[in-house]
């Protein structure tokens, strides 16, 4: 009922072509981006935004980055939290060497220093592939973080390394509020994410589709290798290069580059796998079944002594969590090894065939 | 079955965040500790530790002058980003909200600074945190008490030259510093180098890449130094390790003097014989024969109530220095009554009662804390309060002191703070407040 496509015609390519071909799904797109940018400011509190709804986003960010690389471009990378370091520390230094610059240019040209990482990082995936280069960007993982340790440049010389975030001042309206700061990384994503679907439906995205598939053939049929697969990098590193820089300027504060370990690369892949490979949707769903459940857990832990009243030390429900957590994961992937966006696909697929399916 | 679980789920949610019904008379305090991944052993010792001294405060006197304490765990892993979602939840819990947080992370105090102040709650970052937060004018909610990782230093370097025989016998000495690659291990190292430039030796410092579990490199280079000693800057599976590397590598361990988070029972257990005549920094003593110690001993864990699961450690390093935390913040709070009233405080009021805090000798007595702690005089200009470092030296089997309180050299260290501070302060374009001006 919810999917009855009766009556939608389309009689012209443009509309054959549109990101979502489906009235419905127009409508739910226009719903969902109206309740986050109207709704939920005027509903949430400030634990929500803060500590639930920019992170999700930023991360959700980051994950669509490799999204674009792995899922889409077929190229393994361990390099997320490296290229979102970047990301932060070199919008620092641009708001600090160059206050002029507004925070949105100093975001852009810290997300263009990102890609000139990732291209560089990007260089041996022409010759290596799979898991060699996984362990090539593993590399860039550790050597960025080095050289954000080392060099007191890039913290000013902090005495810990550490960055302190400046404010964000965009037209003179300075956001200092959760609540705006939330909008500004909800109009961020939202924004690139819009860039991304679009980008993934054109030529570029199809190339890199084509890279992923089998690269042999796409060389064959006459794609550029090495531009193809470079701006992959390039491109990845620029999301998650502003995701990072979010990171530091709208959710933490103040970050050590310990922040961006590998631990958290990691994290942004197991949001990939676990969201869906090569799928928009899938980076979203994922970022939020990671970041979230834990949370989600911890809070359902802490409210199961609170209201059923059994006494249980807070050393092995801790400990619970990280175990039902890992056993949610593996749980996932057994029923759908594409992540949850094609869980989401098959149940779509239902939808519109419902109540008489074939 | 799904429907049911679901709204049990729900139930529970809401329930945690209604805050269910909340008594009127009473102090929230959050517990955001660690009780998994391999920082445990100093979460959950400093955490028990906190709230076996509330437990008892609550049985003995029935809390702070009535206000009865309480608090609510969540877990950080030891991490920012967890850290910052526990902090949130728990900032608006109880009747006034959270009285004060304990990140017990040099990291997640890094991310609370800016939050904290603006949600007028205060930081205390007992022996961690940012060092140049002492200067209370730049950091009116933060308070690294006791001690500084700086204020150590000095403390150290001075121990060092006690056991050469006189500071002037460090020229040309060679010392390592062997730290955790992370903002804790590295905010020592301009305090170093300051020192060796005054004193004549040379320092090394060397980073162990988090966790720590792999150390030969570093220990091969100390090993080509050839240094007179070794600072470890460790924190968690780093020190044993260091320890056992060091025996391996022929060091003497008493030539290895560890910061206080590198100085605990779990610390060197581990390492076995390896870690024997190890030296190590502590502001807090171990032991339960403090009266203090006793009352939670008598009125926790006696009626089987304590919060640690393994009740050898009660007593411990780890579990001292947390109710040394926890002596702190009852103090804090019980000196905002005597301006604020005897009724549950905001943090605004409890920011009044820790930077106007002053434990002295007669009011340790009092508290039955006699060399658990030291003395403490806290002020809008010094947010640190004390200052002195003690040291002890592991025996194969328990912690002996082997040093009388050591003050720290704040000829040193205060310049360093107040222009650190004062960096800060521009950055972030704060105007430091007026100490004079302050009731």
């Amino acid at each position: 009922m919810l999917y009855r496509e009766a009556g939608q015609f389309k009689t012209t390519y443009a509309e054959d072509q549109q990101i979502f071909p489906i009235r419905q799904d127009r409508i739910a797109m226009g719903v969902l981006l109206i309740f986050a940018f109207v709704v939920v400011p005027l509903i949430a509190d400030q634990y929500w935004f803060s500590a639930i709804l920019t992170p999700f986003l930023i991360l959700a960010l980051a994950a669509l980055g490799l999204n674009i690389l792995t899922g889409y471009a077929g190229q393994l990378s361990l390099g997320t939290a490296a290229f979102m370091a970047v990301g932060a520390f070199m919008t620092y230094n641009f708001m600090l060497r160059m206050p002029w610059l507004g925070i949105v240019p100093a975001f852009v040209l810290a997300g263009l220093c990102a890609a000139a990482v990732g291209i560089l990082f990007g260089l041996p995936s022409l010759r290596i592939k799979g898991f060699y280069l996984a362990v090539a960007t593993l590399a860039c993982q550790f050597f960025v973080l080095w050289v954000l340790q080392r060099f007191g440049w890039f913290s000013n010389h902090s005495a810990s390394g550490v960055i302190t975030a400046q404010k964000i001042v965009i037209l003179g309206y300075e956001f200092v509020s959760p609540a705006s700061k939330y909008l500004l990384t909800l109009a961020v994503v939202a924004v690139m994410a819009l860039a991304a679907k679009n980008l993934m439906r054109s030529e570029t995205g199809r190339a890199f589709m084509a890279v992923r598939d089998m690269d042999v053939a796409a060389s064959v049929i006459g794609i550029r290798m090495m531009q193809t697969k470079l701006l992959a990098f390039a491109i990845s590193s620029f999301y998650c290069g502003v995701a990072g820089a979010l990171y530091a300027f709208c959710y933490l504060g103040t970050v050590e580059p310990e922040a961006f370990s590998l631990d958290l690369s990691f994290r942004v892949l197991f949001m990939i796998i676990v969201g869906g490979v090569g799928s928009i949707l899938g980076s979203f769903l994922g970022a939020a079944f990671i970041t979230l459940l834990p949370i989600v857990l911890s809070v359902f832990s802490a409210g199961f002594s609170h209201t059923t009243g059994i006494e249980i030390s807070h050393a092995v429900l801790s400990n619970l969590e990280l175990i039902v957590f890992g056993g949610l994961i593996i749980f996932f992937l057994i029923v759908e090894p594409n992540g949850l966006a094609r869980l989401w696909q098959i149940t779509k697929e239902k939808l519109r065939l419902w109540p008489f399916p074939h | 079955m799904k429907c049911t679980t679901l709204a049990v789920a729900v139930a529970a949610l809401a329930a945690v965040f209604s805050g269910g019904a909340q008594a009127q008379n009473e102090q929230f305090i959050p517990a955001n500790f660690y009780w998994v991944g391999p920082y445990a052993p100093g979460g959950s010792g400093f955490g028990g530790g906190m709230i076996d001294y509330f437990a008892m405060l609550n049985d003995r006197d029935g809390g702070i002058n009535g206000v009865k304490l309480t608090w609510e765990k969540c877990e950080t892993e030891y991490n920012n980003a967890r850290g910052v979602e526990c902090y949130e939840r728990s900032k608006k819990k109880g009747p006034t909200g959270a009285a004060l947080v304990h990140p017990l992370s040099t990291g997640i105090t890094y991310s609370l600074i800016e939050k904290a102040t603006a949600d007028k709650i205060p930081v205390i970052s007992l022996g961690y945190g940012r060092t140049d937060a002492a200067d209370g004018r730049v950091f009116p909610y933060i308070f690294p008490l006791i001690t500084t990782y700086w204020s150590q230093n000095t403390a150290k370097i001075k121990f060092i030259g006690m056991k050469e025989g006189g500071m002037d016998k460090l020229k040309g000495k060679k010392i390592v510093n062997l730290y955790h690659d992370s903002a804790y291990g590295k905010e020592t190292i301009p305090v170093l180098d300051v020192q060796a430039k005054k004193y004549g030796f040379q320092i090394t410092h060397i980073a162990v890449p988090h966790p720590g579990n792999e150390q030969q490199a570093q220990w091969l280079q100390i090993r080509q130094i050839n240094p007179d000693w070794v600072i470890l800057r460790g924190w968690g599976v780093m020190n044993p390790t260091a320890l056992k590397a060091a025996a391996r590598a022929g060091f003497k361990r008493e030539k290895v003097l560890g910061v206080w988070w590198s100085g605990a029972e779990e610390d060197v257990i581990p390492a076995g014989d390896a870690a024997k005549g190890y030296y190590a920094a502590a502001f807090n003593m171990p032991g339960t024969t403090f009266p203090a110690m006793q009352d939670i001993v008598k009125h926790v864990y006696n009626k089987g109530k304590g919060d640690l699961d393994d009740k050898s450690r009660v007593g411990s390093i780890y579990h001292t220095r947390g109710v040394v935390a926890g002596i702190i913040s009852a103090e804090a709070i019980r000196t905002a009554q005597g301006k604020y009233g005897k009724k549950p405080l905001t943090g605004e009021q409890v920011r009044w009662g820790i930077e106007n805090l002053k434990i002295d000798e007669k009011r340790l007595k009092e508290l039955g804390a006699i060399g658990l702690m030291q003395p403490l005089k806290v002020s809008c200009m010094d947010h640190e309060g004390g200052g002195a470092v003690k040291f002890i030296q592991w025996d194969g089997k328990a912690w002996k002191v082997v040093s009388d309180w050591i003050p720290s050299d704040q000829s040193i260290v205060r310049p360093m703070i107040e222009q650190s501070a004062a960096q800060y302060a521009k950055e972030k374009s704060i105007t430091p407040r007026d100490c004079s001006k302050e009731s």
